[in-house]
């Protein structure tokens, strides 16, 4: 029961994509919705139908044999367990809601059928990615997931920018992909095997804790989850990637792929395991990630890049909580964080729409009477990103994850946490007041015009609204048996110092927010307006510069080899054969001058030259 | 025929054929240059003879023949051209046609 159901699951996004990719437009701007939306609302009800069936314990399915290649035997196999239905849960419930919210948000707009075959192609290469029982089919999601984000990204693509945003993602993950793939060779190699459960097993009798190899293998791996879950320093494609349609960012660079390096990690536990060197860097990567994101997030003017830079730092917190040992905790924000930045991004994609297009915060300002819904899925999206103390789902599992860095010892993983929630109610304060609060900056905001839609639109804001609280953190199932012992499995006084110490760390972001941009708003933008405080803001929009070090570092000095190599001297000895060739056959099209009476007295010059010859060669032979 | 040296008859034949070879090579006119060819064509034929008298050898006589065969098919098909050169140009001039120049 429970396998078929999970089959069904897999499937049905799959032939969504088949039907629309097939169905060339003929069936139309609803039909097209109908499908794309359908497909996925249908496998959101198998995966309950599985969660309903689930008995427990681990199950494999094994569909067929991939390749078989002697003892290299790849199979299309899935795995169920708890991690895999949680997360089939997350990727079908939340990205039925989003598929839902954008039949709301993509009303009129051309290409609804492409829009929708890469979104269901994206659920199948998601579940893909989760329900795989081994590395190389994971790999085949992880890819899949990958080219649906590029061609999500470059939807619009008769704007040039959208299309090199698309490349920036494509290639820079692409990197990551590079080390993960190299990662799944050095095991092949090393273990004999890619079914992920028998690497789990076989790792810790082939290699010693803290081996060479280990290590190795653990940080290629790490370097493809670099890349996904866009963490210092693969992360300059994340808030590139904004150019796609507001339910694409929501579902893909929030909610679902850009957590998959998480998953990676997590799923591979025993590996990073045996390597705690790596997995420290991975806490260390995660805490790096996190501030610079904040602050980041601080100096941004467009509501998305807000949005991606807070997912970036999100996501460093999960990798905090990777890096630590408490894969259970990580695994619990990425599945409140998929709701809360869900709906976030609807909210926002909410506003987007009212207001024509219009994302910069100077330009809206005052919609909060206009726009009631997205407002309170900004409040309670907000709250919940923000770790509000108890009322929103955010707090709980933020709160394990520095529980759990607390009880490793990780001080320095610690405060950035504590740092970062006060970052993270400064720049949400910001967010929601430039967006909602204040004077309109543009008659787009004076006059928006709010979606009514009760079924397309409310529907998912509410839904997700309520998981953001803490109904979604309740919500979550616990995985501790699946993974190894945290280091704080059980909570003592310490425990509650720590969260009372957490509060006050949001009410101290929230507070020094209102204090900033309510009391001292004039202050701030004389501040932020000249010397060395417009240099800091520059700084600071531009994510740290790791754009221009990357531009400057790799991509010019890159370019200045190929130019130096399409100039080398060897390729000129070859022009030099070239030049020669015609050289000569200029000279010989000279004598071609169509003359009849020329050719004749050439001819006869040269047969003069022969006799002369012949007479001379055999006058000296005799 | 036996009176005349060998050595004289090679000599014609060889002065005939620098003639006919100058003509053809100097001469703009096609017409002057088919019938430098029929001279030079018909100097090659006196060598021919001239060889065959000295050696009491028909060879060069029966070579001779094929020679005139030759000069017959040659003349027709030069001819025809030069009809068409004519019709084509309005002039018998062979520089004109140069058209098929590299």
């Amino acid at each position: 029961m429970m396998t078929a159901a999970t089959i069904l699951s897999f499937l049905l996004p799959l032939a969504g994509t088949v039907m629309l990719a097939f169905s060339g437009e003929r069936l139309g701007p609803r039909g097209s919705t109908f499908i794309g939306v359908g497909s996925v609302g249908l496998a959101a009800l198998a995966t309950a139908w599985a969660l309903l069936a689930y008995s427990g314990a681990s199950q494999g399915v094994t569909l067929w044999t991939w390749v078989a290649v002697g003892d290299f035997q790849p199979t299309m196999g899935l795995t169920v367990d708890r991690l895999s239905l949680l997360m089939m849960a997350v990727i079908t419930g939340v990205g039925f809601l989003i598929h839902l919210f954008a039949a709301w948000y993509m009303a009129g707009e051309a290409g609804i059928t492409r829009f929708y075959a890469w979104m269901n192609l994206f659920v199948f290469s998601m579940l893909t990615l989760v329900l795989a029982d081994n590395l190389l089919l994971l790999f085949l999601g992880w890819e899949g997931v990958g080219l649906c984000s590029y061609g999500l990204i470059g939807y619009y693509y008769q704007h040039e920018a959208n299309n090199w945003a698309a490349f920036k993602a494509f290639i820079v993950t692409r990197i990551g992909d590079v080390f993960l793939a190299l990662g799944m060779f050095l095991i092949f190699v090393e273990l004999g095997t890619l079914d992920i459960g028998q690497v789990l097993e076989q790792a810790p009798r082939v290699w010693a804790e803290g081996s060479t190899t280990a290590n190795i293998a653990a940080l290629l791996i790490l370097g493809g989850a670099l890349g996904k879950s866009a963490q210092v320093p693969l992360h300059t494609w994340l808030p590139d990637a904004m150019a796609g349609p507001t339910p694409v960012s929501a579902l893909i660079h929030a909610a679902t792929m850009v957590t998959a390096g998480v998953y990676l990690i997590a799923r591979l536990n025993g590996l990073f395991l045996l390597a705690p060197d790596v997995l420290l860097l991975v806490g260390v990567i995660g805490a790096v990630s996190l501030l610079l994101a904040a602050f980041a997030a601080l100096a941004q003017t467009d509501i998305k890049r807000v949005l991606a830079y807070s997912t970036m730092s999100q996501i460093g917190y999960m990798f905090v909580a990777l890096g630590v040992g408490a894969f259970d905790a990580a695994i619990f924000h990425l599945t409140t964080h998929a709701f809360f930045k869900a709906l976030l991004f609807l909210s926002a994609g909410s506003v987007i729409i009212s207001c024509h297009h219009e994302q910069e915060m100077d330009k809206l300002g005052g919609l909060w009477r206009k726009l009631p819904v997205a407002y309170a899925g900004f409040i309670v999206g907000g709250a919940a990103l923000v770790a509000l103390p108890l009322i929103s789902a955010g707090f709980f599992s933020k709160d394990e994850i520095l529980w759990q860095a607390m009880a490793a010892d990780q001080t320095g993983l610690l405060i950035a946490g504590l740092l970062g929630a006060v970052l993270t109610g400064l720049y949400t304060v910001r967010l929601i007041l430039g967006t909602f609060h204040g004077e309109p900056g543009s008659d787009h905001a004076r006059h928006p015009e709010p979606g009514r839609n009760p079924f397309t639109h409310h529907l998912p804001l509410i839904v997700l609204a309520v998981l953001s609280t803490f109904l979604g953190a309740w919500l979550y199932p616990g995985l501790g048996e699946l993974f190894p012992a945290a280091p704080g499995e059980t909570s003592d006084t310490s425990h509650t110092l720590l969260q009372v110490l957490a509060t006050g760390a949001v009410i101290a972001g929230l507070a020094l927010a209102g204090w900033l941009f309510v009391m001292r708003r004039q202050w701030l933008h004389s501040i932020a307006g000249k010397g060395a405080g417009a240099r800091c803001w520059a700084l600071l929009n531009r994510a740290w510069g790791f754009d221009a070090l990357f531009k400057w570092g790799l991509v010019r000095p890159w370019q200045w080899l190929v130019r130096g190599l399409r100039f080398d001297f060897i390729n000129r000895g070859m022009n030099l054969l070239a030049l020669i060739a015609r050289a000569g056959n200029a000279g010989l099209v000279r004598t071609q001058n169509g003359r009849v009476r020329t050719y004749a007295c050439v001819m006869v010059l040269g047969v003069t030259v022969i006799l002369i010859s012949l007479v001379l060669t055999s006058g000296g032979g005799r | 025929m036996n009176g005349i040296p060998m050595e004289h008859g090679l000599m014609l034949a060889a002065i005939l054929f620098a003639l006919g070879l100058a003509g053809l090579m100097l001469r703009r006119s096609m017409l002057f240059i088919l019938m430098s060819l029929e001279i030079m064509l018909n100097a090659a034929g006196l060598a021919f003879i001239v060889g065959s008298t000295a050696w009491n050898q028909p060879d060069g006589q029966a070579m001779f023949l094929l020679v005139i065969t030759l000069a017959a098919a040659e003349a027709s098909v030069g001819l025809a051209l030069m009809i068409q050169l004519y019709q084509r140009f309005h002039s018998l001039k062979l520089d004109n046609v140069s058209r098929m120049r590299g």
